[in-house]
């Protein structure tokens, strides 16, 4: 299983703070992943696949492609407006 | 060293509890505090949501790479969250080195580098209702001058 979770705006956006995809439901990679969430609905898609969405694997930000892992937690968040 | 927390912080405390070495000569803090005015509105009040757990990695990571570039001594980083208004503190960095250089760096790295990587949003109540805050382009380039 993996989790997957949103925040702020995209959250409120999506009506989802989190999502539990089991093995079997969850793709390989960091891509297809967003392309499978992209079918969800237009909301889905545009947060998945807005160039400023900040992704974290593992509570870690990342700007690469990776392989999804069981336990793995990944997060889509908008630019972050802290301080 | 890093405290997420929905309640008040004394920023005087927290300095003299930075000046307790020695073998510091300066100690530089950073206050930050909820304006009343964002983007020519009026601001009623402040949400600040955060991502628990990535947060303090991602503030333990910057205070890392700080202390790569600089002699630090000693820092504490305190960021509030939940349900701020007009006036109230929000944010503290405060850091302690050997000289006043290095700590006023340190202090505006930190405080750059988490307007940027640590995960917190803000929404803000407007008379015309709620609005999260974007993200801005000037905290960027303040980031990537280091």
């Amino acid at each position: 299983m993996i989790n997957v979770l949103f925040f702020a705006s995209y959250r409120e956006k999506l009506d989802c703070e989190k999502l539990q995809l089991g093995s079997g439901e969850y793709p390989k990679t960091l891509s297809e992943l967003r392309e499978q969430l992209s079918k969800k609905g237009d909301d889905w898609c545009e947060v998945l696949n807005d160039s400023r969405t900040l992704v974290a694997l593992n509570q870690t930000m990342t700007r690469k492609d990776f392989e999804l892992n069981e336990g793995d937690e990944v997060a889509f968040f908008p630019p972050v407006t802290g301080g | 060293m890093i405290s997420i927390q929905h309640e008040d912080f004394d920023p005087g405390l927290e300095q003299a509890k930075l000046s307790g070495n020695t073998g510091t000569g300066a100690v530089v803090a950073f206050t930050g505090l909820v304006r009343d005015e964002n983007l020519g509105d009026d601001v009623g009040g402040l949400y600040l949501e955060h991502y628990p757990g990535m947060t303090e990695k991602a503030l333990q990571d910057i205070i890392d790479e700080a202390a790569t570039r600089w002699p630090l001594q000693a820092i504490k980083v305190i960021h509030r969250v939940g349900q701020l208004f007009p006036g109230d503190r929000i944010v503290y960095v405060g850091v302690a080195s050997a000289h006043r250089k290095a700590a006023f760096e340190i202090c505006e790295f930190v405080m750059d580098y988490l307007k940027t990587r640590a995960p917190f949003w803000k929404r803000e109540t407007t008379a015309e209702g709620e609005r999260w805050v974007d993200a801005r382009e000037a905290d960027q380039s303040a980031a990537e001058r280091w």
